[in-house]
């Protein structure tokens, strides 16, 4: 088997598994909606101020969202072994975890791409902002999964790592929600967004390269 | 190792060895100490005593001989760390790992105070304690990094594996501390500019200066002399049961 049969058929597992696990999949989904609806209860619902904290709001309930589901990345393969068979495979481990990695993305994080507009529409965005909103998610929720990959790694082993993850993870996602939530906000006040779309995409290249290294490293510390 | 003359590495591996590090250690430490408050007295009169009233901030600027180098070292601990960090993963020396670990509590303590002394500068300054200043918010952040490490490697119950874990953390930390601080900078930004850093003409008089390269030299030695006991104490700890200990508390009691 070839490095990229490897790699896609480490997608189609994980798809598969999430596809059998329905509900359990739609669980981030849930959280990210319900978090979004949360802020107009709190704040009131003026909608000149709910315009004002949309692009705020919805990245930080993705960024949260993407930290809940973070867990489900290596906790079950870890749990029955399958992840001590996957480090024992011929090939290349951070390419294999890349395969993980991305079949997390598209289980957790394009749902969010599909709800965002819907969310973003509910808090008064205007619509110049639309395309930015989008295209800052796609480009930036890879991007937390990729980091968060590296934290969940580390702490796959321990038996209430969810603080810990956090704790590890969090600072390392503000430069994506400095970037992303500024791309929403600067495209709602009709200025352009490319530089801070183009310093997205930069991280997210350079994340896809890089994240899966350390990973890996981690991920063998942790079945060690 | 062919980089490096035979000599070097020698060298190397006799300091890496923990009876020896130890001796070490202990040989170093009063000479640290005595040089780390000789330089802190002499940095504390230059600074609250010759130095001159700023012209715009009067006396409270003088909070700077404590603020500044604490934020320095706060960054060159972690820095330091992520090089141990290296060093273990690489060439899986335990020392590096002891040093590592030992680091964190006192970096964490340097930013800490970098915090603290920032927000009590800022109320005359800013008129409030808290600001969402660029370089206060990566201060905070690296904060929050330093809690990260200590608390993976105390959450990991073997300390081999939790120290691996902890390097591979301070790697990825301080790739990512040059990006979190320039996105908190571009994002926002109240802090004055450097006054030291400009190297070809400080904007600080030298009767500022000295007396705060002299206080970044204390925190410098005090720093060596407080990662040394640590590193002694967590040696002891993992060590307990080698020979050299038995013998060194047997010597001792």
């Amino acid at each position: 088997m070839s490095l990229s049969q490897a790699f896609f058929a480490i997608v189609v597992r994980d798809l598969l598994l999430a596809f059998r696990r329905r509900a359990e999949a739609a669980n981030p989904l849930l959280f990210f909606v319900l978090a979004v609806t949360l802020f107009p209860l709190a704040v009131g619902a003026q909608p000149h101020l709910l315009q004002a904290i949309a692009p705020g709001v919805i990245w930080v309930a993705a960024l949260l969202a993407a930290l809940l589901s973070l867990e489900s990345l290596f906790r079950s393969d870890f749990e029955d072994g399958s992840l001590e068979q996957l480090l024992l495979c011929p090939h290349a481990l951070p390419v294999l975890i890349l395969g993980k990695i991305s079949a997390h993305w598209l289980v957790t994080g394009a749902p969010l791409l599909v709800v965002a507009p819907l969310l973003a529409l509910f808090l008064g965005l205007p619509q110049q902002a639309m395309a930015t909103l989008w295209l800052s998610l796609l480009l930036g929720t890879p991007l937390l999964s990729l980091i968060g990959a590296i934290g969940v790694a580390l702490t796959v082993g321990l038996r209430r790592g969810g603080m810990i993850l956090s704790l590890l993870v969090l600072p390392l996602y503000v430069p994506v929600l400095i970037f992303a939530s500024s791309a929403v906000d600067r495209a709602a006040g009709g200025l352009p967004a490319a530089a801070q779309l183009d310093v997205l995409a930069a991280m997210l290249f350079f994340g896809v390269v890089l994240a899966p290294l350390p990973a890996a490293a981690a991920l063998r510390m942790s079945v060690n | 190792m062919a980089f490096f003359p035979a000599s070097w590495t020698r060298f190397f591996h006799q300091t890496a060895s923990p009876p020896y590090f130890y001796a070490l250690a202990s040989k170093l430490s009063p000479w640290l100490g005595g040089i780390c408050l000789a330089l802190l007295a002499a940095g504390l009169y230059g600074g609250l005593y010759l130095a001159p009233p700023d012209y715009q901030q009067g006396d409270s600027y003088r909070i700077i001989y404590v603020h500044v180098p604490a934020a320095w070292m706060s960054l060159f601990v972690y820095v330091l760390m992520a090089v141990m960090g290296g060093i273990a993963l690489i060439w899986r020396m335990k020392l590096a790992e002891v040093m590592l670990i030992s680091s964190a509590p006192i970096g964490a303590g340097f930013t800490f105070i970098a915090l603290v002394t920032g927000s009590l500068w800022g109320k005359p300054m800013w008129g409030a304690w808290w600001v969402w200043d660029a370089r206060l918010t990566s201060e905070l952040i690296l904060l929050f990094l330093y809690l990260g490490v200590i608390s993976l490697y105390g959450a990991i119950e073997d300390k081999r594996n939790a120290a691996r874990a902890v390097s591979i953390l301070a790697l990825v930390g301080v790739v990512n501390i040059p990006i979190i601080h320039y996105s908190v900078e571009w994002w926002n930004t109240l802090h004055q500019g450097p006054t030291v850093t400009k190297l070809d003409k400080p904007s600080i008089h030298i009767s500022m200066l000295t007396p705060l390269l002299l206080m970044a030299l204390a925190f410098k030695f005090y720093y060596a002399l407080a990662v040394l006991q640590n590193a002694k104490l967590e040696l002891l700890r993992r060590e307990s049961g080698a020979q050299w200990v038995k013998n060194l508390l047997g010597a001792k009691t």
